[in-house]
């Protein structure tokens, strides 16, 4: 029987572990946003000084970012007692090759951008059980790898449409411990697909906003809360017009809306042309790192991530067949 | 009764709502939902057992099954398409088509500039064709290296696609994008990804207007 599980869909974690380390490392555009001052390191350009390939460049912020989270409480990888790590690329590369760096036990994941949530959610589940003691939770994206592999090469002379969002170049991990004081993870709700038929790659927003509907509604009946409850209620990458149209769903839910956001329209100035935001799983793998900072800073008790992902891969896009959208809930509290 | 006959009898029921689908509440689709689901992981079982002519049956009436979810995911989709629709950012179409008019034009006039400064040098009209073709492809690929053409492109849109120097754009790009997988693998076999539609159609298309010409 399954006794930690509240409702259908929610874990509830009742030796709530904590985030004792983060590090987080972003390009150069993501260095010229509003929340620059947040990041641990912002690279001076797209390719890292010696680098042959974006994809390496990926690999090292991802590496980086972990070597931050680590150094700031004086450990290293073979302190982990497992990695969980994914990102966009295709065989998560990124993730495998960071985690031969570090020599630990290492499950790659993949959800698209919600591979953030997802690995919070299945490393609380790790430490809760009981199996392991200290565990680390990476994901990256970097806007040339994805751009290449996704859509057109990157000096391809296109105009983007007012729906597509800037895939984030970013990395970060979450180092999550079962012991200590500090932010915990209270509970988390692992979402179900949904896929109402949008196909276009340049318009994820609107592919995924049903997902994040569907797992905060799933998320506040199975705890029995409304959405006042929390002091924020943040999705992952939904851009300007994926948030629109979730806070529209939730209207029509009866849901309040004012306590909603979304780091894909946090992570930009809207001077900076992205049109309908960020995203990708960087995108709410170094937004996070700023909502903790304002958590610690006293400014938000108890917040909900809502790790968005779309599951599209380029072969699935050319057949024609639509998005399949996900979203997973993690509760973070600090008092 | 045999299963598939239950399973055709709910069929029919459920064909009666699709009307009234747009109307139900989310628990009451999710219900139904869940009755094709369940209906069609029987007819998954009994149909490698099935001989033949029942087998045709069980395939016909499952084929029915994922039509009718399909039906009603598509009915779905399509209110949710009205309602994200009106939320949906507008492109502005006067702005881009001046853009794309001006830019067009101007590099239209490039074009015709050199080619008259080839014909005033002595070169024949057609030589001079060819050689201003060769000079403006060389310009595209030359800022696209400079990265310069992504960012007219970005603003000019169909301006800057549609003439020569977009094609060799479109090639350059290419080119530099999957240098890193190497001379083979990467710049030879993937040079034209996004050019080669238009090389093959392209070429398709001259073959038949060859063909009309000729007759």
């Amino acid at each position: 029987m399954a006794t930690n599980k509240a409702g259908k869909q929610t874990l509830i974690f009742p030796y709530a572990p904590v985030i004792f380390s983060w590090g987080t490392v972003v390009g150069p555009m993501e260095g010229q946003g509003p929340l620059s001052g947040y990041f641990d390191k912002i690279m001076e350009n797209d390719l890292e000084d010696g680098d042959k390939s974006w994809e390496k460049s990926e690999q090292g912020m991802m590496q980086h970012s972990m070597e931050f989270a680590l150094e700031k409480v004086g450990l290293t990888g073979e302190n982990l007692d497992f990695y969980l790590a994914g990102d966009l690329l295709n065989q998560i590369i990124s993730a495998n090759f960071t985690a031969r760096f570090f020599d630990v036990p290492f499950l790659g994941i993949y959800g698209a951008c919600s591979t953030l949530a997802e690995g919070m959610t299945l490393g609380a589940a790790l430490l809760c059980a009981g199996y392991a003691d200290k565990v680390g939770v990476s994901v990256s994206s970097h806007h040339e790898t994805a751009e290449r592999q996704l859509r057109m090469p990157t000096e391809q002379g296109v105009q983007r449409p007012l729906t597509a969002q800037w895939t984030v170049t970013g990395a970060g991990t979450y180092l999550l411990s079962a012991a200590g004081g500090g932010i915990r993870i209270t509970s988390a709700t692992v979402g179900k697909i949904k896929d109402l038929g949008v196909g276009d790659a340049n318009d994820m927003g609107t592919a995924m906003a049903p997902a994040a509907m569907d797992t905060l509604k799933t998320h506040l009946q199975d705890m029995n809360r409304k959405p006042e409850d929390y002091d924020l209620i943040i999705t992952g990458d939904l851009g300007v017009l994926g948030l629109n149209i979730l806070k529209e769903l939730m209207r029509q839910e009866g849901y309040s809306v004012d306590n909603v956001s979304d780091c894909g329209v946090l992570i930009y100035k809207p001077e900076q042309d992205t049109h309908s935001g960020g995203s990708g799983c960087g995108c709410s793998g170094v937004v996070l790192s700023y909502i903790l900072q304002k958590m610690l800073e006293g400014r938000y008790k108890r917040v909900i991530l809502l790790g968005t992902g779309a599951l599209l891969s380029p072969t699935s896009s050319f057949q024609g067949e639509s998005i399949p959208g996900i979203a997973h809930g993690v509760v973070f509290e600090y008092s | 009764m045999e299963k598939e006959e239950i399973i055709r009898q709910k069929y029919e029921a459920r064909q009666q709502l699709l009307k009234t689908w747009p109307g139900m509440n989310e628990d009451a689709k999710n219900n139904i939902y869940k009755e094709i689901q369940t209906d069609h992981q029987k007819l998954i079982v009994l149909e490698p057992q099935a001989e033949q002519g029942r087998r045709q049956t069980l395939l016909k009436l499952r084929a029915d099954l994922e039509k009718q979810q399909k039906d009603l995911q598509d009915i779905d989709a399509l209110l949710y398409r009205q309602m994200t629709t009106p939320l949906a950012p507008k492109p502005n179409f006067l702005k881009n088509l001046i853009l794309a008019f001006v830019v067009g034009g101007l590099i239209c006039t490039v074009g015709q500039l050199i080619m008259n400064l080839f014909m005033a040098n002595g070169v024949v009209e057609k030589d001079a064709g060819t050689a201003t073709s060769t000079l403006l492809i060389f310009a595209g690929a030359f800022f696209t290296g400079l990265g310069v053409y992504d960012e007219l492109g970005k603003r000019a849109g169909a301006g800057s696609i549609v003439p020569i120097t977009g094609f060799a754009n479109s090639v350059a790009a290419a080119a530099l994008e999957f240098k890193r997988e190497g001379f083979i693998y990467g710049v030879g076999a993937r040079i034209f990804t996004v050019a080669g539609p238009v090389i093959v159609y392209g070429t398709l298309i001259s073959i038949l207007i060859g063909l009309v010409h000729y007759f």
